[in-house]
């Protein structure tokens, strides 16, 4: 047994005397902060990393339909695509006087799950990709691929493989173009964003793979166009003119993805208040707790001021007690809440490269950790100061 | 050491304690004897410090207790002053070394652990350093509550009923001990009971 003798050491006898009731409010406390933080983790890395995804990208132009399943297909890469576009409006809109750079974009085929793309190498360029072996396609039917993509389909330089209509999961046996398979010919290494998981090729491919070969001058299309503004005010005129053409849809990364965030956020808030009401009813608890056990402590505590113990160490002691319960409660909540989010990560690392990770420190909990303290010092408050006020003549001689 | 003067106390209209003089000199060993209810624990709680009485001075080793308030009272009573309560109350989560070391530690001394732990062999306690207050025999608790109460070499020594549930034997080797350690502090010892047994170890005795 400790011999040491302070407040905190008896504090903690006090808590190891009623080790069930200490270990339920522990609980309680530790599973709301968990629940917040594994919010906050997952939000914060799921954002940041759809920032990423669309950062420089200031507008996508695809076939007439919705903006946000646009944005969705062709720059998170986590939707189909509402259609095609003519080759001839995109190449008209990427001389436009407005537009700086517009990368296009030919969808519609996957390999194991993972898309492949018909694009230039801007595209690759603009998500600063190097290459971690071989090189970036040079003709037709030669494909990169993604990190992820590469090492999930377990493909290297020369490999050669043949592309499923859609997006069709792992099922190899979906109906294919078998008779047009693709030569892989470089491997990205990690970028960190969606081309990690693509599979990168020339639009030529995609129409070679779709048949157009031979009538080459017939309807030919791509999906989508990501384009980069010339200047700022090109976002007040470029959206409206791209829309006025009855074939084509405009979409803004930026306000699709905040409008994605609005609609998902309502879930995010609700599963917020959740956390903190399991973190008030954790409160509770200690405070129901604390009132209770002052109830059978009134004798110690008459004791200790009987020994020479001020008021204010007493109150001080029932505080101590209260903050060292949620401390506990705080510390595990926070390991429980990374723990969780590691393996969430795990547990999604075939979809998401690269994977959430539960190392990582938001700033927002210390706030987490300072408002669990918060709840149990409140929680202790009421019972710190019956402690304090309470005569210790009277309660000796009930004894 | 100890002088009463006047000394009234009254919950409402009812008057539970009028003591008009009460002078004990340092190193006596007194004897307050009183059927239940005549005043002996509140006598002890006022001398202490844990009561403020409704009139009268109280002056321990030449200290107004009036002249003392609050956390200061509290801190004097801690060096002081060492009591026996009738119900012993051991803290219960904390072992028989750690309630020992509880009296200087409140009181704001160092933790002579050597006192402590020389005071549970004097008491052939020496077996239970570690043990927790409810593995304890009522005998062996009291003997604690009373080394407890020594811990702090206090000026006064109060104990209340300390014979109460004890056969002969205990009783008069619970004196005894009171006694003997208030001899050893140099004490001046308060005893408050209505046993009749313990007369015959006191020549002082205030009748209340």
């Amino acid at each position: 047994m400790n011999r040491a003798l302070n407040l905190p050491a008896i504090s903690l006898a006090y808590l190891r005397a009623r080790p069930l009731g200490a270990a339920l409010n522990v609980l309680l406390l530790a599973l709301g902060v968990a629940t917040v933080a594994v919010l906050l983790l997952v939000s914060r890395q799921i954002e940041s990393r759809m920032h990423g995804d669309a950062r420089g990208i200031d507008l996508v132009v695809g076939a007439k339909g919705s903006p946000m399943q646009l944005v969705l297909a062709a720059v998170f890469h986590i939707d189909v695509p509402g259609g095609n576009i003519p080759l001839e409006e995109a190449k008209k809109l990427a001389a436009h006087r407005a537009v700086k750079q517009a990368i296009p974009l030919a969808l519609g085929d996957s390999y194991r799950g993972y898309r492949i793309v018909g694009t230039t190498h801007d595209y690759a360029a603009h998500y600063g990709a190097k290459l971690a072996a071989g090189k970036l396609w040079q003709q037709p039917m030669q494909a990169v691929l993604g990190a992820q993509a590469a090492r999930a389909a377990g493909l290297a330089v020369g490999a050669k493989f043949a592309g499923a209509h859609g997006m069709g999961g792992d099922a190899g046996e979906a109906p294919g173009h078998d008779h047009t398979p693709f030569e892989v010919v470089g491997v990205l290494a990690p970028t960190g964003s969606v081309l990690d998981r693509l599979v990168l090729t020339s639009v030529e491919s995609v129409w070679h793979v779709h048949g157009t070969h031979g009538e080459k001058d017939v309807d030919q299309e791509i999906t989508a166009l990501l384009i980069r503004y010339a200047t700022p005010l090109a976002a007040a005129t470029l959206p409206r003119q791209v829309n006025a053409n009855p074939q084509l849809q405009a979409g803004s990364p930026a306000y699709e993805s905040a409008r994605l965030f609005r609609m998902i956020g309502v879930g995010v808030e609700v599963l917020r208040a959740f956390g903190l009401v399991l973190m008030l009813a954790a409160g509770l608890s200690v405070f129901i707790a604390l009132t209770n056990a002052l109830q059978e402590r009134r004798y110690d505590l008459a004791v200790m001021r009987m020994l020479g113990a001020g008021r204010t160490k007493l109150f001080g002691l029932l505080l101590l007690e209260g903050l060292l319960l949620a401390a506990i409660g705080a510390a595990l909540g926070l390991a429980l809440g990374h723990g969780a989010t590691q393996l969430i990560g795990a547990l999604m690392q075939a979809r998401q490269q690269p994977p959430l990770t539960g190392l990582l420190w938001l700033n927002e909990e210390w706030w987490l950790a300072g408002g669990a303290l918060a709840v149990g010092l409140i929680a202790a408050l009421a019972p710190a100061l019956r402690a304090y006020r309470a005569s210790v003549a009277g309660v000796l001689a009930e004894g | 050491m100890l002088s009463v003067k006047g000394l009234r106390q009254r919950y409402g209209a009812r008057e539970i304690l009028a003591l008009e003089r009460f002078e004990a000199a340092a190193g006596e060993h007194w004897l307050v004897l009183g059927v239940s209810g005549s005043g002996k624990t509140t006598l002890l709680n006022l001398i202490a410090g844990l009561l403020e009485p409704s009139a009268g001075e109280i002056e321990v080793g030449g200290q107004a207790l009036a002249a003392v308030q609050g956390a200061a009272l509290d801190r004097w009573r801690g060096r002081t002053v060492g009591i026996v309560p009738q119900k012993l109350h051991l803290v219960p989560s904390l072992s028989v070394l750690q309630n020992l070391l509880l009296a200087p530690y409140l009181a704001g001394l160092p933790l002579d652990e050597a006192r402590a732990l020389g005071l549970l062999e004097a008491l052939s306690l020496k077996e239970k350093v570690n043990a927790r207050p409810h593995q304890l025999s009522h005998g062996q608790a009291q003997r604690v509550a009373i080394a407890r109460a020594a811990m702090n070499r206090p000026k006064l020594l109060l104990a209340d009923e300390p014979t109460g549930n004890l056969d002969d034997a205990n009783c008069f080797s619970a004196l005894q001990l009171l006694q003997d350690q208030s001899r050893e502090c140099g004490a001046t010892l308060i005893v408050a009971t209505h046993d009749q047994r313990a007369k015959q170890r006191f020549d002082k005795r205030l009748e209340l």
